[in-house]
């Protein structure tokens, strides 16, 4: 008995009859930060809110926390699992930052003390504690989104899934949801992410499942996904900006971060003192 | 073709204590690829909508300078007048989509229509905005069913059907998957070549840097300068300002490497061949 977090198998979904939009897929999680990355189409967002309970399997079956979601209502896998919406707009509807961020707490049964002291860390962690009293649609669309993940981490789930969580993020918005990332995967939690920005993909995450055409395409640690430049790219993905450059040098292992080219650079020339042109 | 004019913008939102834009004046040339970068809260967005008219004219608020574009200015002159010239993608496709329209083809067509194309002109203009942004083989699809990345598509297709003469891009490609990224800037790059004139406020800096000529660098509703890209990323302190500069530069300052010009490389391959004849001849 696979005892994994999550646990899919053989899952098929179509939102119309004739058209499969997840073909057959097999997986299992468990504690880690794992990147989904794929091309528009792909059937990420869609394995995500299956994932949810909010879309049901037409085959196959997912567990969470060993719950069979084709049989398990959303409130209850509310528990477990969060999601936050790829469009904040789709996740708003509150007065207040306070209210929206205690709404899910609330839900799922929290006292009303520890929803705000939730609620409180949450948005400080996102860094909008002094916005508590605005309206979400007065924020732009950066700050919007930041809500929507601090309205999830305030549930404290065990899994929290992420769809695109750096859209609209400017560099210090990325560090600082890179960071929130690693502080729950370092509590044990299982984080998923959809993402397209694949600096941000070798950075934060340790394994990255490749979705194509409502398949698993790849499904390996971080390093591996990222030696695959001839497939990633007839799947139109590219490698992180930095692994590019290092693959123009011929570097065996793709290198994912500055840091480690620089270093490999200085290393390299100190063994080895000629490069091709 | 059009020439655009900004002069002493100022700009507070209504209830808002600072102001969003803060003293701008810059002069955009006819047929040139600007990149529009800053940190979030720099006044990004709000610029692309005074950019168009929509600030002051629909977000209200207090309102001075002026925005010229050729000889309309943008606060005065109606919306749908300066739409024949400037035209506007939003950040979030789904504030594009008219929602009222049940096919992608007709969703494209919606702005022709408003804008009394003949049916001719329109039906030609659809196949090739569609075909451009690669989304002619779901033209028959419920915009609301499309994914995030094809929404963002299908609303660029939808401005540039309309075939303006600049257009104003407000981080257009950020559900898009890489090289659906690749293609829209270069589909883009290409009608700027053209003579479009481009606007284009976006994070990835190393996507700016491989077509813009030059930087509008925004901080707190201020113009911290207007440079080419490697003026820009050579010569500020970034990260002070919350940003980042091209991964190609960072690498590039952490070993020192320079272009003959003093500057440091901001694309792949001028940091691969200058990286690479550096430590050739130390």
């Amino acid at each position: 008995m696979n005892t994994a977090r999550i646990v899919i198998q053989d899952l098929r979904f179509a939102y119309h009859e004739s058209e499969e939009v997840i073909k057959g897929i097999n997986l299992s999680f468990n504690r880690s930060a794992t990147a989904l990355i794929g091309e528009n189409g792909s059937g990420k967002t869609t394995f995500v809110k299956l994932l949810k309970g909010l879309l049901r399997p037409i085959s196959g079956s997912i567990y969470i926390n060993g719950y069979n979601t084709a049989t398990t209502t959303v409130a209850k896998l509310a528990k477990y699992i969060g999601l936050v919406f790829q469009n904040p707009n789709d996740q708003l509807f509150k007065q207040t930052l306070i209210d929206e961020v205690m709404f899910g707490p609330l839900n799922i049964g929290q006292p009303i003390l520890q929803a705000k002291a939730s609620a409180e860390k949450a948005l400080e962690m996102v860094g909008l504690s002094n916005s508590k009293l605005i309206h979400p649609y007065d924020l732009g669309l950066s700050d919007r989104k930041l809500v929507c993940i601090a309205a999830v981490l305030a549930m404290d789930t065990d899994i929290i899934i992420l769809d695109e969580p750096t859209i609209a993020q400017d560099y210090l918005g990325k560090e600082k949801i890179k960071q929130i990332i690693k502080e729950l995967r370092d509590q044990g939690k299982l984080v998923i992410a959809i993402t397209h920005d694949m600096d941000f993909g070798a950075e934060t995450f340790e394994r990255i499942i490749v979705f194509h055409d409502g398949h698993v395409l790849l499904d390996d640690d971080t390093k591996t996904v990222f030696k695959e430049h001839d497939l990633l790219k007839e799947f139109h993905l590219e490698l992180p900006h930095i692994t590019q450059l290092g693959r123009k040098f011929n570097f065996p292992e793709p290198l994912l971060t500055v840091d480690a080219f620089v270093d490999h650079i200085k290393n390299r020339n100190h063994q080895k003192p000629s490069y091709p042109l | 073709m059009a020439k655009l004019v900004v002069e002493n913008l100022k700009y507070r939102y209504p209830l808002a204590k600072n102001l969003a834009l803060n003293n701008l004046s810059f002069e955009v040339k006819n047929g040139e690829f600007i990149g529009m970068i800053g940190p979030n809260h720099a006044g990004k967005s709000t610029l692309c909508q005074a950019l168009v008219g929509l600030v002051p004219q629909f977000f209200r608020g207090a309102y001075g300078g002026r925005v010229m574009v050729d000889d309309m200015e943008a606060s005065k002159v109606p919306l749908s007048k300066l739409a024949s010239k400037i035209g506007i993608v939003f950040q979030n496709p789904f504030s594009q989509i008219s929602g009222v329209k049940l096919t992608v083809y007709e969703e494209v067509a919606f702005s022709l229509e408003n804008n009394g194309f003949s049916r001719s002109e329109m039906i030609d203009r659809i196949d090739w905005a569609l075909k451009l942004l690669n989304i002619e083989h779901y033209q028959d699809r419920n915009p609301l069913s499309l994914s995030g990345g094809q929404m963002q598509r299908l609303a660029i297709a939808s401005i540039i059907a309309l075939k303006p003469e600049i257009i104003v891009l407000d981080e257009p490609t950020s559900q898009l998957d890489p090289q659906g990224s690749e293609e829209v800037f270069k589909a883009v790059g290409n009608l700027c070549t053209q003579g479009l004139t481009v606007i284009i406020a976006e994070h990835k800096m190393e996507r700016i840097c491989k077509y813009a000529q030059k930087i509008l660098f925004l901080h707190q509703g201020h113009l911290v300068t207007f440079d080419t890209p490697y003026q820009v990323f050579s010569h500020f302190n970034l990260e002070g300002y919350g940003i980042n500069a091209p991964v190609f530069t960072n690498a590039c300052k952490k070993l020192e490497v320079k272009l003959n010009n003093g500057f440091y490389p901001i694309k792949l391959d001028e940091a691969y061949r200058k990286i690479g004849a550096y430590y050739e001849h130390r």
